[in-house]
């Protein structure tokens, strides 16, 4: 029997899913193809926002990569639009000219974003935010250009908002109303968001009516109606979407704002349904994620001839998001009106505010700002318009754990992350079939949770309630990764008891569920045997990381770069001359000054390295380990005016002490005269300021992705104190901290008070955490460079590709 | 000219050159292959090139019958060239026989 012709005309999340919810009941049943207009395979569009806040990549977001659909043999055309559909011959046309026959006929065309029709809306710089492209060119202009107006003060306008904020630019938000997403929140929710969106330095024009868009060929103003006027180098519209109907209306097929389906998602012509946020449902057309993932339950069984039951009843709306960083929630009627009374809470002091309300004992709305813990109890309550006369008012906003979890009473079909559409059947079974036991294991099987992580507590309660007493809530260990149930503290309380040595025998006695561990465990216990014993362990170079077996940092093309050590910051003439003629031989792409002063050749192809290092003669500056990386230092007494100390000397003798020292993760350090702090001791690991007569040793600090500002650790007079006193506390966090933790994360986690008591209380103990530092550093092997050139074994192994022919035989 | 059959066995290495658990990277004409001698004395090949961004392979850390690619950590069973979940895809696998401590691999 020939299989039937399947189309699927837009290549989005809606029909995607739809095919894979087809592709599960009958995986045999279609040859299927599909078109996107979009050069990309399907992408998440919801997290457009994070790509554009910097938090994740483009490749991150694609949900089904090239390679699914060769798996399923989808014949995928991209940059290719269908513009009409012969119902008659059955046939699709794209603009490429193609054409192709269907049996079966599927619309997911989506929507379009909505542009203003002002005067200068077609001028350079006048953009959507909808798509990758949207985004890239917003990446590409904030390297230009400073400042953004933002048209629409929706969610969609205050991401892009809040995106282009962390591209540097200067961004003005334009709202036609009085309030901020007056569809997902009431007055008072609004005026807080507004007033913590300022915080973060957006900028609002409330109440304007954007009249033009001035410029010669590129915007350059925008004017507003009553006269005012902004400059402006990127206009982005964000008011609204609407359905694109293109097709269906070319194709005489039933429209209104969208296409017109029955609850079998059925169109007005035979063999074509539609679904997503181009369908129009009951006079609804949804434009989000949760009501699509019904829809494409429904209708991948009514194609696949599986009874659909009663098909698709339409959606309760509500919107569970944060907002740049602000967790916010709201379902039904949540606005004031004269038939309704509302229970209010709002913490001024922590940014809360929480609002249910009522009509006939019965809640039908609700805004939640700040936090959302009870948004999932909420929407069921009004979904199954539970009668609260019985519940104390205040309790209905009091927390869950009075009661049991949601989960329970939940239908398996019902979606727990919105994100990714994985309903609670699909995280029960998979608990079930792979023995999940964790929220991290459900993550990594199932995508639930993966992405914006509003729903891992429901999560939590699934894995609670479907493992009982396996499973303790709170309690749930953070182990070493998922090889075993360890935690990184039993796994070094073990070696020591055990007398452990080798990672296999780790693993092996501590009854890993691999045998030779994972990407995760094998460097962290190879860490933790070193660190315990420092003078008899040899260290495993098939557990270092690419980087720290190399010795080099590998780059986005395969190719390393090379750091030679600059101690201090301070260089020299001849080192310099070096560099220079290394970077002429190999044609080094890329010179660059480091954040650590020093300098980085990039784009060394593998093979070269042992001679690039041979030539350059210098040790390595470890800018690519878990260890010691620089202290940064700046001029200090012997040129500045206002240096007090020697910033260099002391910078150069704490590099030379303790580099080559392998730590949890990498540590920075800064060494700066004055409290001027030129050399940034206030976001290092460990950072040394230079007061009149004494050194302030600042601790803690972090420059990186979670900016934390050090404490202040001890004030002391010379400089062999403050080397003793950094050995001491680089010792407690070698033996205390987890494998990967930096500085800043485990003083958070152990306390500034913890980290004092032991170093400026207990003398005794301050001088065993010094002795064995110094037992370790004299156990340190020499630089590795001058070992790799040194050994042709070494070069070989790690270093040589072999190049080969197939002879004729 | 380099016209390649289907089958053909290319000496590549002596057991002894490659170190368990450390890729070796082969260029043979235009396979950039990724070759691992495993703790169970396999030796096996794949395509050096992750289907993720083409991190080279031969540079992972390999664990069991798998390899962590060095750029992203994608999982990739070296015998099956399958990428363990949640990610997608899968690399080329060459075959490799080992005939008298000598590694063939056939293209």
């Amino acid at each position: 029997m020939t299989k039937r012709k399947l189309v699927l005309v837009g290549n989005g999340m809606a029909g995607i899913r739809c095919l894979e919810e087809i592709l599960n009941i009958d995986p045999e049943r279609f040859d299927i193809t599909v078109f996107g207009s979009e050069p990309h395979p399907n992408y998440n569009r919801i997290m457009l926002s994070s790509v554009l806040q910097g938090d994740t990549t483009v490749d991150d977001i694609v949900l089904n990569s090239y390679e699914w659909y060769a798996e399923n043999n989808i014949q995928l055309y991209t940059g290719e639009t269908v513009e009409k559909i012969d119902k008659d011959t059955k046939q699709v046309f794209t603009d490429k000219g193609r054409s192709v026959p269907y049996d079966d006929l599927i619309l997911a065309t989506g929507s379009h974003p909505f542009m203003l029709p002002l005067p200068g809306a077609d001028k350079d710089g006048v953009i959507a935010f909808r798509n990758i492209e949207d985004c890239e060119t917003m990446i590409d202009t904030s390297k230009k250009y400073e400042r953004a107006v933002v048209i629409g003060g929706g969610l969609l306008g205050l991401e892009a908002a809040r995106g282009l904020l962390n591209l540097g630019m200067e961004v003005d938000v334009v709202h036609i109303l009085d309030y901020l997403m007056e569809r997902q929140l009431d007055p008072t929710a609004s005026a807080m968001l507004q007033e913590e969106l300022e915080k973060q330095g957006m900028n609002f024009l409330m109440n304007h009516h954007t009249e033009a868009i001035l410029g010669k060929k590129r915007v350059e103003k925008v004017t507003f109606k009553g006269g005012k006027v902004v400059k402006a180098d990127l206009v982005v519209m964000a008011v609204g979407i609407k359905p694109n109907v293109d097709v269906a209306k070319a194709s005489d097929i039933e429209t209104n704002r969208g296409i017109i389906v029955d609850d079998y998602m059925q169109t007005s012509a035979p063999d074509i349904y539609s679904l997503g946020e181009c369908a129009e449902h009951r006079e609804m057309v949804y434009g989000l994620v949760a009501p699509l993932w019904e829809q494409a339950k429904v209708l991948a069984k009514q194609i696949c001839g599986v009874d659909a039951e009663n098909g698709y009843q339409g959606s309760i709306l509500s919107t569970k998001l944060k907002v740049s960083g602000v967790d916010v929630f709201s379902a039904g009627e949540f606005n004031d009106s004269q038939n309704n009374k509302a229970i209010r809470i709002q913490d001024e002091f922590e940014g809360i505010y929480k609002k249910v309300v009522v009509r006939d004992n019965r809640i039908v709305g609700s805004v939640l700002f700040g936090d959302t813990t009870e948004g999932t109890k909420l929407l069921n309550m009004i979904n199954n318009e539970t009668d609260i006369s019985e519940i104390g008012k205040v309790n209905i906003l009091q927390s869950v754990d009075q009661s049991e979890s949601i989960v329970i009473d939940m239908d398996d079909s019902e979606i727990i992350c919105g994100c990714n559409g994985v309903s609670k059947g699909d995280i029960v079974s998979a608990i079930k079939e792979n023995g999940l036991a964790s929220i991290a294991e459900v993550r990594d099987c199932t995508n639930a949770s993966r992405s914006c992580g509003t729903c891992k507590g429901l999560v939590g309660d699934l894995l609670e309630h479907t493992l009982g007493d396996e499973f303790e809530v709170g309690t749930e260990k953070e182990t070493v990764c998922a090889c075993t149930t360890l935690t990184h503290e039993e796994v070094v309380a073990e070696i020591r008891d055990k007398g452990l040595s080798h990672t296999r025998e780790v693993m092996n006695v501590l009854g890993w569920s691999t045998p030779e561990g994972c990407s995760k465990c094998r460097p962290a216990i190879n860490y933790y045997l070193g660190m315990v014993h420092p003078t008899d362990y040899e260290d495993e170079q098939e557990s270092r990381f690419v980087n720290e077996r190399m010795h080099a940092n590998i780059q986005n093309n395969g190719t390393y770069s090379v750091v030679p050590r600059m101690y201090g910051g301070v260089t020299n003439a001849k080192d310099l001359r070096k560099i220079a003629d290394v970077a002429d031989k190999y044609n080094v792409p890329l010179l660059k000054v480091t954040g650590g002063q020093r300098i980085d050749l990039l784009g060394i192809k593998k093979e070269d390295l042992p001679s690039v290092w041979a030539d350059l003669d210098m040790p390595s500056g470890y800018a690519y380990g878990k260890t010691i990386r620089t202290v940064k230092t700046c001029v200090g007494e012997n040129f500045c005016r206002f240096g007090t100390q020697d910033s260099i000397g002391l910078g150069i003798e704490i590099e030379k002490k303790f580099e080559r020292l392998n730590t949890p993760h990498k540590v920075k350090m800064g060494v700066s005269a004055c409290p001027r702090n030129c050399a940034e001791s206030g976001i290092k690991d460990v950072g040394i300021v230079g007061v009149d007569g004494a050194w302030e040793i600042y601790v803690g600090g972090n420059g990186g992705t979670d900016l934390r500002a050090g404490d202040l650790l001890c004030r002391v007079k010379t400089s062999e104190e403050v080397l003793e006193m950094i050995a001491a506390y680089l010792q407690l966090y070698r033996e205390n901290a987890r494998y990967l933790e930096r500085t800043s994360h485990w003083l958070e986690r152990v306390g500034l008070d913890h980290v004092k008591s032991v170093l400026l209380e207990d003398q005794d103990m301050k001088e065993q955490l010094v002795s064995r530092m110094d037992i370790t550093l004299s156990a340190i092997p020499g630089d590795p460079w001058k070992k790799f050139i040194e050994s042709e074994k070494d070069k070989e192994e790690l270093f040589q590709s072999k190049a080969l022919e197939v002879t004729k035989s | 000219m380099n016209e390649m059959k289907e089958g053909q066995r290319v000496k590549v290495a002596h057991l002894d050159e490659l170190p368990i658990q450390i890729g070796k990277e082969v260029i043979i004409d235009n396979h950039h292959i990724a070759l691992f001698r495993l703790t169970s004395g396999n030796v096996k090949a794949i395509e050096n090139k992750c289907p993720h961004k083409q991190g080279p392979l031969a540079q992972g850390i390999v664990s069991g019958e798998h390899v962590f690619c060095p750029l992203h950590d994608w999982k990739i069973d070296v015998t099956t060239g399958e990428v363990q979940k949640p990610d997608d895809g899968c690399v080329k696998t060459y075959p490799v026989e080992v005939v008298d401590n000598i590694v063939f691999i056939v293209i």
